[in-house]
């Protein structure tokens, strides 16, 4: 099941499909470490709802919730919960 | 015979960069959690056995490609400076990530040793790291330290340096495997470039390649500029690029990440990392912190009381010794006063150089205790937090979350310095959001301001110190805000920027990088006060004094004063009416001085808002160094003071004067907030925008800052008296 990173809820877990950002913002994305098949988890939102903060690589990146609609994730279940 | 070598310290912002240098080379230097803190280059020496070693701290960076200032220059030095060899600093909490930048600097060939830093924290998260296993993998030197002790620091300045002698400057660039596709164009490409001797002399051949597929904006425009094969690479990069759009659906650069980051999977996979699950999610103390410190609700609560709290902190501890040092310097006026004959001399000693100096000191303990929990706060990791939860509504003024730092540099949190803050914007990504937060970071109150408001609000606003202050940071922020809106929807339109950004782990700061940061900070307000404000005080002296009343005026006062002796008998009465004679002599003196002349030149408009001429010798003081216009207040009103031995207070002296009320004072609080930056404010704007920019500012901003004093004086004068 396909999803925007935007759908995401506090604390789900994803896999990364696709990321649709080309140019500078795709190359700044790949180069902390979004790239498809990338595990990540939404660990938190700003008070205001935006940015948004992932958990991936063992450290945390905050994006906007504009910059999030690049990327595409597929959800998975909180296996180890 | 004398060895030296050149050792260049790289690494993602956060990697213990900074400490581990710190430790090396024992240097002063700043620690910043803040990603991208270290923009300037820094550098610091040691002796190693016999070896005169030149460490070079390379800003922080995530990659090597062309995305920002930090990895330009980064690579610049790589290749320009030819270092010995680069110590790749990566955090071994987070080491798939932070590989990503290691696996460049192989790429590049140049001879790499890697620091595994941070292991005692990645032992209790549970990583079982094999670093020999890793090394052999990278073919590189791998060491483990923690730079917070300085544990490894030793080993690794060794294999640093054995590894620089034993490849002796060679540059042996590892190869990656792209796949079929890409690996087949770089060949192509390599052979081209190889033939043509196309930047082979700064760069290896494939990997001009790699970046040219990469479409590296600043390798593509070096090479248009040589020209040559230039345009058959750039065909070839369109052609690939097409090729993989049909075959794969993606682009080279995504190809080219996915390999790195496969390799380096690949590698930690072969028995090199291990972890142990449980332990680390019971580990995670950060996410806990988080849940609180950037709740909805609760964070910008906390967020608030932070910076209120600093306030309070800042008066409560700052003022005690901020007493002692004024009654030092008082002490040193009256005992120079006592020992120098009365004259040019003592005037320059005593109104000159005391004064004004010592009006600049003794706002040092303030800014020390400030500066300490300013350092606290950025190496702790909860600055960046506060980048995240205002970056919502940062954007709406057109700014960029990033801009709360520079902001926050400035002063946003009382008492900081627009220069660094001016320097700071360099983190910010988009030239509009940067020139607008360049622009309007100034109005924050800075360090040098702040005794400025700690007078007039001493003077007029004795019942609410702490309050005052916060609403003058608050009323900052508006205006800085609110300049930007108008800024960006005006003359610097355009589309936001990026906010990729990482949240920093958690972090107590160590005591001696606080220590180190605070001093750094400190010192460079003393040093400013002891060269730029003592050299600015003094020429404003000789401005003041100079030139003297003509003959026939001062024998006009001197016939008052005989005509005084000879007729009062009263000695109290002839006393206090001499003393009113030789006031009225000073003044009439600093009026006929140069300053006086600008300063009652400037008063038929300046008197709008309530500023006399004395105000405005200050403030046109004040642009050289807002330092200056608190020491120029000092030396203005202690010209018109009689008797030298009497030390009272500047701002009870301004109290007692029946020009000064509370309107005149909040109008000279907002002027003085909102006008031109200080002349080395605008000199670092201009080298950050250009000439351009920092002369629109310097006139944008008083223009401003005049029309809101005039206001204030109008209404205030109004309501208030």
């Amino acid at each position: 099941m396909e999803n925007l990173l935007r759908s995401m809820g506090v604390n789900e877990k994803a896999r990364i499909s696709s990321i649709n950002a080309h140019g500078e913002m795709g190359r700044r994305l790949r180069d902390m470490g979004l790239i498809p098949g990338t595990e990540i988890q939404v660990v938190g939102r700003a008070p205001l709802k935006d940015p948004v903060a992932l958990k991936l690589r063992d450290f945390t990146l905050t994006l906007r919730n504009n910059e999030a609609d690049c990327i595409v994730v597929e959800k998975l279940e909180d296996s180890n919960g | 015979m004398d060895k030296s070598a050149t050792i260049a310290l790289a690494g993602n912002p956060n990697s213990g960069k900074t400490t581990l240098f710190n430790a090396i080379t024992g240097a002063r230097q700043r620690v910043g959690n803040y990603p991208g803190i270290t923009v300037e280059r820094k550098e610091g020496s040691v002796s190693i056995e016999g070896v005169k070693v030149n460490v070079v701290d390379l800003p922080g960076c995530y990659s090597l490609s062309a995305y920002s200032q930090e990895e330009l220059v980064a690579r610049k030095v790589l290749v320009d400076e030819c270092p010995d060899v680069v110590v790749g600093i990566v955090d071994a909490t987070k080491l798939e990530r932070h590989l990503y930048l290691a696996i460049q600097f192989l790429e590049l060939g140049i001879p790499t040793v890697l620091a595994l830093n941070m292991m005692d924290e990645a032992n209790k998260q549970g990583f079982r790291i094999d670093h020999k296993r890793l090394g052999s993998l990278l073919k590189c030197p791998v060491v483990e330290t923690v730079a917070r002790s300085g544990r490894g620091k030793q080993e690794l300045m060794q294999a640093a340096l054995k590894h620089a002698e034993d490849r002796s400057g060679s540059w042996e660039p590892l190869e990656i495997s792209y796949g079929v596709d890409l690996d087949e164009a770089l060949k192509a490409m390599a052979e081209i470039i190889e033939d043509a001797q196309f930047m082979t002399n700064r760069y290896p051949a494939r990997w001009v390649a790699l970046k040219y597929l990469e479409n590296d904006a600043e390798i593509i425009a070096q090479g248009r500029k040589i020209g040559g094969v230039a345009q058959d690479l750039e065909e070839l990069v369109v052609k690939t690029g097409k090729h993989c759009q049909k075959t794969l659906d993606t682009t080279p650069d995504a190809i080219i990440a996915d390999y790195r980051y496969g390799l380096i999977n690949s590698i930690l996979r072969q028995d090199v990392l291990e972890r142990e699950t449980a332990q680390r999610e019971r580990i995670d103390i950060s996410a806990k912190i988080d849940a609180v410190l950037t709740n909805r609700l609760l964070g910008p609560i906390i967020m608030f009381s932070v910076l209120y709290a600093m306030f309070q902190i800042t008066f409560t501890f700052g003022e005690v010794p901020m007493g002692w040092l004024e009654a030092f310097f008082g002490w040193m006026g009256d005992t120079a006063s006592a020992i120098l004959p009365s004259g040019l001399i003592q005037s320059l000693v005593v109104s000159g150089i005391i004064d004004g100096v010592g009006g600049v000191m003794g706002f040092v303990p303030l800014i020390a205790v400030m500066f300490l929990m300013i350092s606290f706060l950025e190496d702790s990791g909860y600055m960046a937090r506060v980048a995240y939860m205002l970056d919502r509504a940062l954007r709406l003024f057109g700014l960029h979350g990033c801009s709360a730092m520079p902001f926050i540099i400035s002063g946003g949190i009382m008492g900081g310095c627009a220069v660094p803050g001016v320097m700071a914007t360099r983190t910010l990504r988009s030239p509009k959001e940067k020139l607008a937060t360049l622009i309007t970071a100034p109005f924050m109150p800075c360090g040098a301001k702040l005794p400025v408001f700690l007078l007039l609000i001493a003077a007029f606003f004795t019942e609410n110190e702490a309050q005052m202050m916060f609403g003058i940071t608050l009323f900052a922020w508006a205006m800085a805000l609110l300049v930007s809106k108008l800024l960006r929807s005006t003359i610097i339109k355009g589309e936001p920027t990026p906010f990729v950004m990482e949240l920093p782990p958690y972090r107590l700061p160590t005591l001696k990088g606080v220590l180190i940061h605070t001093w750094e900070r400190v010192w460079s307000y003393i040093r400013k006060a002891g060269t730029v404000i003592l050299a600015v005080s003094v020429l404003i002296w000789a401005a003041m004094t100079f030139p003297g009343l003509p003959d026939h005026e001062s024998d006009r006062f001197e016939t008052n004063r005989h005509a005084v002796t000879t007729n009062v008998q009263n000695i109290e009465e002839r006393q206090a009416m001499l003393a009113s004679i030789d006031n009225l002599e000073a003044q009439a003196a600093l009026r006929h001085s140069v300053a006086g002349r600008i300063g009652t030149f400037l008063e038929p408009v300046s008197q709008w808002a309530g500023f006399d001429w004395r105000t405005n010798i200050a403030l046109v003081g004040g642009f050289a160094a807002k330092e200056v216009i608190v020491s120029t207040f000092g030396t203005a009103y202690s010209l018109g003071e009689v008797d030298p031995e009497e030390s009272t207070s500047l701002s009870s002296r301004i109290e007692a004067d029946p020009s000064w009320n509370k309107a005149t004072a909040l109008a000279l609080i907002i002027f003085v907030l909102l006008y031109a930056p200080c002349f080395v404010t605008v000199v670092t704007m201009a080298k950050e925008s250009s000439w351009r920019w920092a002369i629109f500012s310097t006139v944008f901003s008083t223009i401003l800052a005049f029309s809101l004093a005039v206001v204030a004086y109008q209404v205030g004068s109004l309501l208030l008296t």
